[in-house]
This record gives structure tokens, sequence and C-alpha cells, in this order.
């Protein structure tokens, strides 16, 4: 069996890891390779962690509120670097009206607080169910 | 094959799914390996293993950081256990290199032990022999934490690390035996706290000893890897080692019985794989029923089984 590898990456300048620490080790449970990069990462840190790694998931955990600059210039980044075929997925404080604009832009999915872990696990589980 | 030219013209997303190919044991992998193979030998490969906590990551970031201020380029496999139980895995070294981060001549692969058919020290192998074709110049391992698997690293290593730090008392005692025998070096961390002096006398005594027994003197280094004390003096005592084995054949030997151990392993990952899979056969599923219940005995199950193996 192939393992999922996931990086679970925190951009921008919130300092506030614990969100992106209980999904980093409700991934682990799941079963997934965790690459937990830590926080205060530039998107060019988190598109080489991804690549270096060849993760199948980047998973981005943001606070800050600016999700709708910095998510859309990681998918694009992560595409330009030729990992095309990763899914990201956006988790955070983010409006509910930002939602539609983030996954146009390429966020496969947005998981905003009081979402169980089990949900993005289902979500990352099912995406790789037939690869 | 596309992806080896690819790899070996650079192109690190190449390296990346190679590896990630090797690991996955894919059908493919093995072609990758042998098309890469005669690309491989240039790299001095540096072991770091240690205790958990012993400030393996960050000194194995600073090494490399001090490497590349000498313009050579760096290949970083950093090994995190896998959980037994589902196979999960927190892969968290790379947070503590951060310095290397966006440079493109530092490569960073976190690996996970996964299963328990040795799988892992070929995998790593594997990993190293990818980053060496891809033409890294220094390529560092850093293990997992604690434990007997620790001297598994010297297998695969030119040159091999044991990070010690000050305040860990009676363990000293534990590590004697075990992973002190690998040590080509010997590494103080976080040399700044207290006990280092008791360490330092330890450790000292140790080297002694060993060289009275007919040994090589191992040098002793004293580190503070989060302020970049005594980096420059372990690279240069890396460096030195390398040297030195290179002129006096222990090198070459190394290298060689290292082929030679890896090829066993590799066979018998192979061979414990195919157990698993007769095991789990049909034509054997009452015998193991009843190994299982407890009403056969295990030597007489043994005997059947190697017999259909080994026919």
């Amino acid at each position: 069996m192939e393992n999922i590898r996931v990086l679970v990456a925190k951009p921008g300048l919130d300092g506030h890891d614990r969100g992106a620490k209980i999904i980093a080790r409700s991934f682990r449970d799941a079963g997934f390779e965790v690459i937990y990069t830590g926080l205060r990462q530039t998107p060019e840190e988190i598109v080489e962690a991804a690549l270096q790694e060849d993760a199948n998931v980047v998973a981005l955990s943001l606070l800050s509120g600016a999700h709708n600059t910095l998510f859309p210039k990681i998918v694009k980044m992560l595409h330009a670097a030729g990992m095309t075929d990763v899914l990201i997925i956006g988790g955070g404080v983010i409006p509910e009206e930002d939602i539609p604009g983030l996954k146009a832009a390429g966020v496969a999915a947005i998981f905003t607080p009081g979402t169980p872990t089990a949900e993005p696990i289902a979500f990352i589980k099912e995406f790789f169910a037939d690869k | 094959m596309e992806l080896v030219e690819k790899l070996l013209a650079g192109e690190r997303l190449a390296l990346s799914r190679a590896i990630t190919i090797v690991e996955n044991e894919r059908a493919e992998a093995e072609h990758i390996m042998q098309a890469i193979y005669p690309h491989c030998g240039r790299a001095i490969v540096i072991g770091i293993t240690g205790s958990p906590g012993a400030g393996k990551s960050t000194l194995v970031d600073k090494i490399a950081f001090e490497y590349r201020k000498q313009g050579k380029t760096i290949g970083i496999i950093a090994v995190d256990p896998t959980s037994p139980f589902t196979g999960g895995a927190i892969l968290g070294d790379r947070l503590r290199m951060s310095s290397l981060s966006t440079d493109k001549a530092v490569f960073i692969r976190s690996m996970g032990t996964r299963g328990s058919l040795g799988g892992v020290s070929i995998k790593t192998a594997d990993a190293i022999k990818l980053m060496d074709a891809f033409g890294k110049d220094v390529i560092i391992v850093e293990t997992v934490g604690v434990g007997q698997s620790e001297t598994e690293i010297m297998k695969h290593a030119d040159v091999t690390a044991v990070v010690c730090v000050p305040g860990m008392g009676d363990d000293i005692q534990a590590i004697k035996a075990g992973i002190m025998e690998i040590a080509d070096i010997l590494v103080v961390n976080k040399a700044d706290r207290d006990g280092v002096d008791k360490l330092m006398r330890e450790l000292q005594m140790l080297v002694e000893l060993n060289h009275s027994l007919g040994g090589r003197i191992i040098p002793i280094c004293k580190t503070i890897a989060t302020t970049d004390a005594g980096i420059a003096e372990f690279n240069q005592m890396v460096d030195d080692f390398f040297a030195e084995s290179q002129q006096n054949g222990e090198l070459a030997l190394r290298r060689s019985r290292r082929r030679r151990q890896e090829l066993i392993e590799r066979i018998r990952d192979h061979a414990a794989k195919r157990v698993q899979a007769i095991i789990a056969t049909a034509v054997l599923a009452d015998t193991v029923k009843a190994l299982e219940a407890g009403t056969r005995d295990i030597y007489s199950v043994q005997q059947e089984i190697e017999q259909r193996l080994f026919k």
C-alpha cells in the first residue's frame, strides 16, 4: 500500500499552530505520513517543501486573514513547479463568502473552525481511493 | 527512461518522484535504480544518529549550511518513526532545518520507517543513491532517535557521527555497548548545558579505552547547534576522516562491505514478503488457523512452510 503524504503548512504571519498540530496528529492517526513544516512559512518555502517531499496533499492552515492572497499564490506556484496533481486543501478562520473564490483558484476544499477532523480525512481518502 | 534522464539532468521534481517510486516499491523502482547505479559513488555520506531530542535535526541544518558556504550541494534524508498501529507518521525534522528551506542546492527528504521487514534501511540506501546520482556532493542521513536500529546507519554512511547530550546520566551506560561502537566522530551537542564536563570525561575515557584496545582515536566535537558553535570544527573532522579513510583503504572496505550487506538485506526482504504471501494462501489456511488456536506447535508448522518455501 502506498502512504498518502500530507504536507501541513502554516503560511503567513499568525503564530497559532494548535489547529495545525491537532490536524497533523489526526492525519497521522488516519495513517497518513505528515510532513510538518511549522509556523510562518513563505509560499516559496511551502512549495519547496512540497516538491522535495513529493507531497500528495498540501494542507494549509491560516488564521491571519491573508488566505485570499496566499492560498491562490501557493496553488499557482505549486503548478508552476510541476506539481499539478497535488491536492490542495485549506483550513482556518475563513469567511463563507471567500470559499467559492478560493475553490475557483484551485483549493479543493476549505474546512472552517468546528469541522470534525474526520471530515478532511474522509475527503483526502476519497480523493485517493481510486488512485 | 524519461524520469531517470530528468533526474540525471538535475531536475528536482524527478528526484523527488524517483524517491517516491522507490519508497512505495512500485514496479519501475528496480529499473530506475539499475539505470542510476553507474552514477553513484561520488558523494560523501554522513550518518547522524543519537537519542531523541539530542538536537540531530538542528545539527544537520547547521552542518549543511556550513557546507553550503564551500559551495557544496547537499542532500538530506531525515527519518522519523512510523506508527506500528496506523502506518501514519509525523515527519517533523524539516521543521528544524529552516535555514535551508529555500536554497535550491539543498534537497531535504523526510522518510517514515514504514513497515518492519527491514525495508527502511533498503529504502534509505536507495534514496541515498538517487541523491548521489543526482549529483549531491554531501548526503546527510539523520536517523530516528534511540533504539537498536540506530546501528543500521553505519551500513550506509561513509562517516558516522553519534550525537550525545549532557544530562543523560545512566543512559550513557546503555549506549556504550551499541551505538558508541559505530561512532567515527562523537558529538557533544548542547555543550552549554550542565553536565557537559562529566559527559566529556566519560566519553574521553571511552575513547582512550577504545584506543588502548587497538582502535583509532575517535575525535570528540563539542557543539551548540543553536549558536553554530563547533559546527565548522565538526565539518573539518568529517572531511579529515573521509580523506583519511580514502587513503588507508577504509572507505573502499566499508563500501564493498555495504554492497554485500545490502544484497543480503534485499534478498531477505523479498523472502520475508514471500513468506507472508505463502502464509496467506488458502492451502495453508487450516494449518495457520490451528497454529493461531494453539492446537499445533510453531515448529512443525515452520517445517511445513519451509518445505514449500525452499522446495
